[in-house]
């Protein structure tokens, strides 16, 4: 059989592979039809004129136009936060249900608790938090009749940068923890035990044998996190309607109406979204090939 | 002493840490849950009453539900005879199907769609004539119906293919097709009838993930004008109160349930899927 087996491989690897590249064929076909001709299609949109010339000034206009400039950098610094935030967050859960000593029996219930939040978004989501910390929201009422503090007199406002940052907060940590538990499960005892033999502290074992391991899978996930904010649209359209400037928001406006009464700008504000998101997926990648060399 | 002993080896820390996330995690459905209960004390459930009278529900969810039917479909006469195909045959294909499966990760929906509407919304003609070959997509209801699947399809490629390459990873793919070869199967009732079977429980994971994409999902819904549930939740959102919260909840509640059979078939890891 395994003969068998060695003598097809052989057959593939020559002349005939046209043939054998056809069984994927249709996948392929599909991708370039709904995949790679759309951004292909925003792409080439970016570098031309009204007249159907090439041109840079869209590309140029995306650093020097206010209006587009302060939705990127809104955009990012939302992004940062929350996967800072969101970062730190999930990454404490996580320890604390690998390695942080608490039952066995809650990791699991906490793995799909993440799997749920991390996948509750868009609309409900933001009806979720209308109704928690909304203006007649459940916590508002609490921290108001309770504790006398009304959060919308000190200029907390769900509808702005603090607020989204918070909803989106929801979905980010339980990704963090998606990902950093089979890191943290990946920290080998016998490094533990070996820091201790050699009179470590907990504090020095963690500071300088398993953070240093850890640190490219944590920055990964911090910048998979980045990604992950950096491209939402339905969450923050569904909780301010529009009314904050992110880029997604804006792009948004730009395909429903010429808002910024160039379409080959709206191409280029698309494309260089792209070119964000491609860094920081290609930032991922590399730290988690980082990371392999240790946690297996 | 053993009392102080065990005091201290007692994980304050991680206790803290799991509380904050779980009080996160669990405040805004108690709130959804409260809200959408006290539209009339005398009648708790008054709002998923009325929400669930409403026709429109009924048919932008069921529609929704169609599109995700049709979105797993097409995602496994793709996906599966694919990445069977590579693990089989054509391993050198491996890491370019990989990296277009990883494209929609920077690919987000809003541009997906962006994309699809610019190229769809002008008819297929053959080239350098005014012959017709294909209205434009956007502008007739099935073609919108094939715009909106397919764009479905690519949001849920990398969950799709990650779970049957995975399922297939389990399976002995090339014995079992030089068997099937050997009693003179088609590759037809290899895939469908032999390979399928053997995936099941990572077809299931993915399929449920991608229904918990599909159901729900705005951004390409509104854009490309098609009547789903996503759009509703969201109109009705501008209008009422106690509805949207209801529905909300119940959303989660579906959310949970496939995350929750997704735990049962696969019995490990969750994954995360992205419709934000």
């Amino acid at each position: 059989m395994a003969q068998t087996a060695l003598t097809l491989k052989k057959n593939d690897g020559t002349a005939a592979n046209w043939r054998t590249w056809l069984g994927i064929a249709p996948f392929l076909l599909f991708a370039v039809l709904f995949l790679f001709l759309p951004s292909l299609r925003l792409f080439t949109a970016s570098f031309t004129d009204p007249d159907g010339n090439f041109t840079l000034n869209n590309i140029i206009q995306l650093f020097s136009e206010p209006f587009i400039v302060n939705a990127y950098k809104l955009s990012i610094q939302i992004s940062a936060v929350t996967a800072l935030g969101g970062g730190i967050l999930g990454f404490l859960m996580a320890y604390a249900v690998t390695v942080g000593g608490l039952p066995r029996s809650l990791r699991s219930v906490l793995i799909t608790f993440s799997g749920v939040a991390s996948n509750f978004a868009g609309v409900p989501l933001a009806f979720a938090f209308v109704a928690t910390i909304g203006r007649q929201g459940f916590i508002t009422h609490i921290l108001r009749d309770y504790f006398g503090l009304n959060i919308y007199d000190h200029g907390f406002n769900l509808y702005s940068f603090a607020g989204l940052s918070l909803v989106y907060m929801y979905f980010q940590f339980p990704l963090m923890v998606l990902i950093m538990a089979p890191a943290l499960d990946g920290l080998k005892r016998e490094w533990r035990e070996a820091a201790e033999n050699l009179g470590a502290t907990t504090a020095q074992y963690w500071l300088r044998v398993a953070f240093p391991v850890l640190l490219p899978s944590i920055l990964g996930a911090m910048i998979l996190l980045f990604g992950n904010a950096f491209g939402a649209y339905a969450t923050a359209y569904a909780l301010t309607g529009g009314r904050i400037g992110i880029v997604t928001i804006q792009i948004g406006a730009q395909i429903r109406g010429d808002v910024l009464y160039n379409p080959g700008l709206g191409y280029a504000m698309a494309i260089g979204m792209v070119v964000i998101m491609a860094i920081s997926l290609a930032g991922y990648s590399w730290l988690q090939a980082k990371t392999e060399r240790w946690l297996r | 002493m053993s009392f102080w002993r065990r005091l201290r080896k007692f994980p304050f820390l991680s206790w803290l840490w799991l509380i904050i996330g779980a009080l996160y995690f669990v405040l805004p459905l108690i709130a959804t849950l409260e809200f959408s209960l006290s539209w009339d004390p005398e009648l708790p459930l008054k709002a998923y009453q009325r929400a669930f009278e409403d026709n429109d529900f009924w048919e932008t969810f069921l529609y929704s539900n169609a599109l995700a039917v049709a979105t797993i479909v097409v995602s496994v006469i793709l996906i599966v005879p694919t990445a069977y195909w590579i693990r089989l045959r054509l391993p050198e294909a491996r890491r370019l199907v990989e990296f277009i499966t990883l494209m929609p990760f920077v690919v987000p929906a809003i541009i997906l769609v962006f994309g699809l509407i610019r190229i769809y919304s002008s008819s297929l003609d053959v080239p350098f004539t005014e012959i017709e070959l294909m209205p434009p997509l956007t502008n007739f209801k099935m073609g919108t119906n094939i715009l909106i699947v397919a764009g479905y399809t690519v949001l849920a490629m990398p969950y799709m293919y990650r779970s049957v390459d995975t399922g297939m990873r389990t399976v002995d793919i090339r014995t079992l097709t030089e068997a099937a070869q050997s009693l003179g199967a088609s590759w037809f009732t290899i895939i469908a009838r032999i390979i399928l079977p053997n995936i099941r429980s990572a077809l299931l994971s993915g399929a449920l993930l991608t229904f918990a994409i599909v159901v729900g999902e705005v951004t390409l819904a509104s854009f490309l004008g098609v009547d789903a549930f996503g759009p509703y939740l969201f109109l009705i959102g501008q209008h009422r109160a106690y509805e949207p919260a209801a529905l909300s909840f119940v959303t989660f509640l579906l959310t949970w349930l496939a995350m929750g059979l997704i735990q049962l078939f696969t019995g490990g890891q969750g994954q995360a899927a992205g419709a934000h």
